[in-house]
C-alpha cells in the first residue's frame, strides 16, 4: 500500500533550563523552531537574540508574553527573509505590551512585515522592513503596523516597499513616529483613526504619497485627532500608485507629499517640501459615501505653518488632476478641496495656512461630501487665521535615556 | 445527526463504558493508573504525552475513557477538510454553566479536546484514517490554555509540540477532487490569535447554539450533557444555529456559516477587530457584515473590488475573493486553511448572487 499521508513530526524539546543568557540563535535548519519556542516560552524581561546572518523562514513568528526583548545584531547584520512563507498574514505579530523590537531587517512577507495589536507601550527601533523587489502591488500591506495600542515607539526604522503604508498606526493613542524612513511605499507613513500621534524628523522619499493622516468610518476607534507632523523631510514622492483598485490608498494621487483625510487638531510645521508633483499638503474630506452616524468626515481644525517649500504641484496626478488645466495645469503647493459640509450639515471647519504669502494655497470650493468636481468653485483666498491650540508633545513612559540605550 | 445532511459528518469517537473499562483493566499491568488525571490537566507546564493526560482507553486515542464525552457542533470550522472529533471533559461532580449567547463557563480542570484527522479518500472518511494533531483547551485556574499535540507516525502517541509543524496530506475531497494540502499545524500563540476574545483566551465551539442538536451518542446534546451531570442550566428550548449546509434561507445559512469560519476574530474583541467586519450571525448591521463596506485593513488582499459584498455580484465582493484564494496574505481565513471550502464558497457565492443590486 503506497503511503498516502507524509506526515513530518515536528518535536519541539524544551529547551533545559539554563540561568545564564541563552547565546544568540544561529541561522539554520532549527532556527525557526528554536526562535518560535523562545518566543513562546519567554519570561518578563527575557532578551531573545538572533545572530548575525540570514534567515529562511516559511511560517510566521509571534510574541505573546509581556516586556520581552527581541534582538538581531544589526539592520541587514540579521536578515529575516520570508521569501518562501506559506502561512500566517505577517512575518512577526506581537499581541502583548512592553515589547522591544530591535536591531534586524525584514524581507519580503506575503502580508504585513510587523503587525502588533493590542501591544501596549511597544518599540520598534533600528529596523528595516523591505520588499526586495521594489514597489509591486504584491507585496505586503504594511510594513510595521501597530493598532488598536497605546504608547507606540516607532524610531530609526526603514520601510521600502509596502503596497499599503510603510509605516502605519491604526487606531492607537499616543504615538511617536521618529528618525524614520519610508521610501518606495504607495504611502510613507500613515496614521490612521488614531489620537495625539507626533510624526517627526523622518525622510519620506519615493513613495506615491509621503506622510498621510486619515480618520475612516465604520472602525470601533474613530474621531482621529491631535496630530503633529513636524521637521519631517518630504521630497520626491514620485514612484507610480500601486496599490490594488479596492484598496483606501489607491487613492492617493502620486506624488502627493501630505496628506490629511478628516480628523481633527491635525498640525504641520517646519518640514521641508519638495519635488511632490501633484501638491506638497493636501487636505480632503472623507469622499466616498457612508452609513455611520457618528463619522465625521470632515478635516476640521487644521494648521499648516511654517514649511519649506520647493518646486511641486507641476504634474496633478488622481482624481484632481481633470481641475489642473484650468489652473494653468499646475496646483500651488496646498490645496484644500474646500469642502464645509456633510449630510445637509455645515461646519466652520478652520483649515489655518500660516505660510509666507508666496506659497500657493487653493481652496476647490467643492463645499459638500460626497464631492461632485463639477461643482469646483476654486478661489486662492486663504482661511481667516484662528488660534488652534497645538497639542502638547506626545510623551512616552518608555521612551527614556536608558532604555532608548539599552536598546541600541 | 441527521445522514446526508452535512458533508462533514463525524462518526465521532467510540464512547468509553464496558469496553474502555476492560481496557483499563487490561491495560492496569502498566505502570501508570488508567482514567483521566487530574493532576496532569491542571500541572502548570504541559504533559509531554497526550497519553499522560489518560483521556483515552487505547494507545492510538481511538477509545474515550470514562468520562469523556464525545460531542460535535452545528457547524464545523472548515479545516482543509479533515475530521474532526470533539470530546469534553469536566471533573467529576463539577458542571459547566449554561448560558444562552456564550461559550459555557466550565469550571477549573475542563478539557475540550479535539482531533484532526485525515483519511486518504475523505468520501469514505473512516477508511485508513490517520490522526494527525490532537488540540487541548484547558481550563485553568487563571483561564484557558491551549496545548497542541502532534500524533506519531505509528499512531500510537501523539507528543507536545508547541510550534506546530506542516503535514503533506494527500487526500481525495468530499466531492472527489484530488488535493494536495500542505497541512499546517498552529503554534501556541496561533491557538490564540482565534481563540481570544477581549484579550482573554476563549474557547469557541461549546455554546448552546453550536451544541443544540442531535450529538454522535444519539439524544441532543443539551440534553445529554444535563444528564450526564456536567451541564447546569440550559433550558428546554435553547438556540440552535441553523446548519449551513442544512434547508433554511440562504441569508440565515451563509450568516451561519461566516458566524462560525470568521467571526471568531472578525467581531468587537476578537483578533480582526480593526478592520470594522464583523462577521457574527448576531451583527445587524449590513455595513458591519460587509455590504457595500470598503476594505479597511485589507492591504492587497482587497484585489480590484472596492466592497466586501456587492449585492448581486459574487465576482466584484472581496469576500468571495479571499475566500477563494489560497495565497498567504490574501487568503481568509489566515490559519487554519490552505486549500479552498468549496462547498463554503459556493454557499457565500450563492447568497451575494442573490442579493437585490443596490448602490452604495
Amino acid at each position: 500500500m503506497r503511503a498516502l499521508i507524509a506526515a513530518v513530526s515536528v518535536l519541539a524539546l524544551a529547551a533545559a533550563c539554563d540561568p545564564g543568557k541563552p547565546a544568540p540563535i544561529a541561522p539554520g535548519a532549527e532556527a525557526y523552531t528554536q526562535l518560535q519556542t523562545r518566543l513562546q516560552d519567554a519570561k518578563a524581561g527575557d532578551v531573545i537574540e538572533l545572530a548575525e546572518g540570514t534567515f529562511n523562514f516559511t511560517e510566521g513568528l509571534s510574541l505573546d508574553v509581556d516586556n520581552v526583548t527581541f534582538r538581531g545584531a544589526g539592520i541587514d547584520k540579521t536578515i529575516i527573509s520570508f521569501k518562501e512563507q506559506k502561512g500566517a498574514g505577517e512575518g512577526l505579530l506581537v499581541t502583548s505590551d512592553g515589547v522591544t523590537l530591535t536591531g534586524f531587517t525584514m524581507q519580503d512577507t506575503k502580508g504585513d512585515g510587523i503587525k502588533s495589536k493590542g501591544a501596549d507601550n511597544i518599540t520598534y527601533k533600528d529596523l528595516k522592513v523591505i520588499w526586495t523587489g521594489g514597489p509591486l502591488p504584491t507585496n505586503g500591506a504594511y510594513g510595521v503596523y501597530p493598532v488598536e495600542s497605546e504608547n507606540v515607539l516607532v524610531d530609526g526604522v526603514t520601510v521600502s516597499g509596502a503596497s499599503d503604508a510603510g509605516i502605519y498606526v491604526g487606531q492607537s493613542k499616543n504615538i511617536i513616529v521618529r528618525n524614520s524612513r519610508a521610501e518606495y511605499n504607495v504611502a510613507g507613513i500613515e496614521i490612521e483613526n488614531s489620537m495625539n500621534a507626533d510624526v517627526h524628523d523622518n525622510v519620506a522619499t519615493k513613495n506615491a504619497g509621503g506622510i498621510l493622516v486619515f480618520d475612516l468610518p465604520n472602525l470601533k476607534i474613530m474621531g482621529g485627532h491631535s496630530t503633529r507632523i513636524f521637521n519631517n523631510q518630504i521630497v520626491e514622492n514620485d514612484t507610480q500608485n500601486f496599490a490594488p483598485p479596492g484598496n483606501i490608498v489607491a487613492g492617493v494621487p502620486t506624488g502627493t507629499g501630505v496628506l490629511l483625510m478628516a480628523n481633527r487638531n491635525v498640525h504641520v510645521f517646519g518640514n521641508t517640501f519638495d519635488k511632490n508633483k501633484t501638491a506638497h499638503v493636501m487636505v480632503v474630506a472623507y469622499s466616498e459615501s457612508f452609513d455611520d452616524a457618528n463619522y465625521n468626515p470632515l478635516p476640521r481644525d487644521f494648521v499648516i505653518r511654517d514649511n519649506t517649500y520647493g518646486a511641486g504641484g507641476n504634474d496633478p496626478q488622481g482624481r484632481l488632476s481633470p481641475l489642473a488645466p484650468a489652473l494653468g495645469g499646475s496646483l500651488p503647493a496646498i490645496v484644500w478641496d474646500g469642502v464645509t459640509g456633510y449630510g445637509g450639515k455645515t461646519e466652520d471647519v478652520r483649515i489655518v495656512v500660516r505660510e509666507k504669502p508666496e506659497v500657493g494655497f487653493i481652496s476647490l470650493g467643492l463645499g459638500t461630501t460626497p464631492p461632485d468636481l463639477t461643482k469646483a468653485n476654486p478661489s486662492m483666498t486663504r482661511q481667516p487665521d484662528a488660534q488652534i491650540e497645538e497639542p502638547a508633545a506626545v510623551v512616552l513612559e518608555h521612551d527614556k535615556p536608558a532604555a532608548s540605550a539599552a536598546a541600541g | 445527526m441527521k445522514a446526508g445532511v452535512s458533508i462533514r459528518t463525524n462518526k465521532g469517537w467510540r464512547p468509553g463504558g464496558w469496553l474502555a473499562a476492560f481496557m483499563a483493566l487490561t491495560l492496569a499491568a502498566c505502570s501508570q493508573p488508567a482514567g483521566v488525571r487530574d493532576s496532569v490537566i491542571l500541572a502548570d507546564d504541559p504533559a509531554p504525552k497526550l497519553s499522560d493526560y489518560g483521556f483515552f482507553a487505547d494507545a492510538g486515542g481511538r477509545e474515550l475513557a470514562e468520562g469523556v464525552v464525545a460531542y460535535d457542533l452545528v457547524n464545523p470550522l472548515f479545516s482543509d477538510y479533515a475530521s474532526k472529533y470533539r470530546a469534553v471533559y469536566v471533573p467529576g461532580g463539577k458542571q459547566a454553566a449554561y448560558s444562552a449567547d456564550d461559550v459555557f463557563d466550565f469550571p477549573v480542570g475542563s478539557v475540550l479536546i479535539k482531533t484532526f484527522a485525515f483519511a486518504p479518500d475523505m468520501r469514505k472518511p473512516e477508511e485508513g484514517e490517520r490522526y494527525i494533531e490532537t488540540r487541548l483547551l484547558i481550563r485553568k485556574e487563571a483561564g484557558w490554555t491551549a496545548w497542541p499535540y502532534i500524533w506519531n507516525a505509528e499512531q500510537t502517541e501523539a507528543v507536545y509540540a508547541p510550534v506546530g509543524g506542516r503535514h503533506v496530506i494527500e487526500t481525495i475531497a468530499p466531492d472527489g477532487e484530488a488535493l494536495s494540502i500542505d497541512y499546517a499545524v498552529p503554534n501556541r500563540n496561533q491557538c490564540k490569535l482565534c481563540h481570544s476574545k477581549d484579550g482573554e483566551f476563549t474557547p469557541i465551539g461549546p455554546s448552546a447554539r453550536s451544541l443544540n442538536h442531535d450529538g454522535p451518542h444519539g439524544p441532543n446534546q443539551l440534553a445529554d450533557w444535563t444528564a450526564r451531570g456536567i451541564l447546569s442550566g440550559a433550558p428546554d428550548a435553547a438556540p440552535a444555529a441553523p446548519a449551513a449546509f442544512g434547508d433554511t434561507a440562504i441569508a440565515e445559512r451563509a450568516r451561519a456559516w461566516l458566524d462560525i469560519n470568521c467571526a471568531h476574530c472578525h467581531r468587537a474583541g476578537g483578533g480582526a477587530s480593526n478592520s470594522g467586519l464583523f462577521l457574527a450571525w448576531n451583527e445587524t448591521n449590513p455595513t458591519g457584515w460587509g455590504v457595500h463596506k470598503r476594505p479597511t485593513a485589507a492591504g492587497r488582499g482587497s484585489g480590484d473590488d472596492l466592497f466586501v459584498i456587492e449585492p448581486g455580484k459574487p465576482d466584484e465582493s472581496i469576500l468571495v475573493s479571499r475566500l477563494q484564494s489560497v495565497e498567504p496574505g490574501v487568503l481568509m481565513p489566515e490559519l487554519g486553511r490552505t486549500v479552498v471550502d468549496r462547498e463554503g464558497l459556493a454557499l457565500i457565492r450563492e447568497w451575494i448572487a442573490g442579493m437585490a443590486p443596490s448602490t452604495p
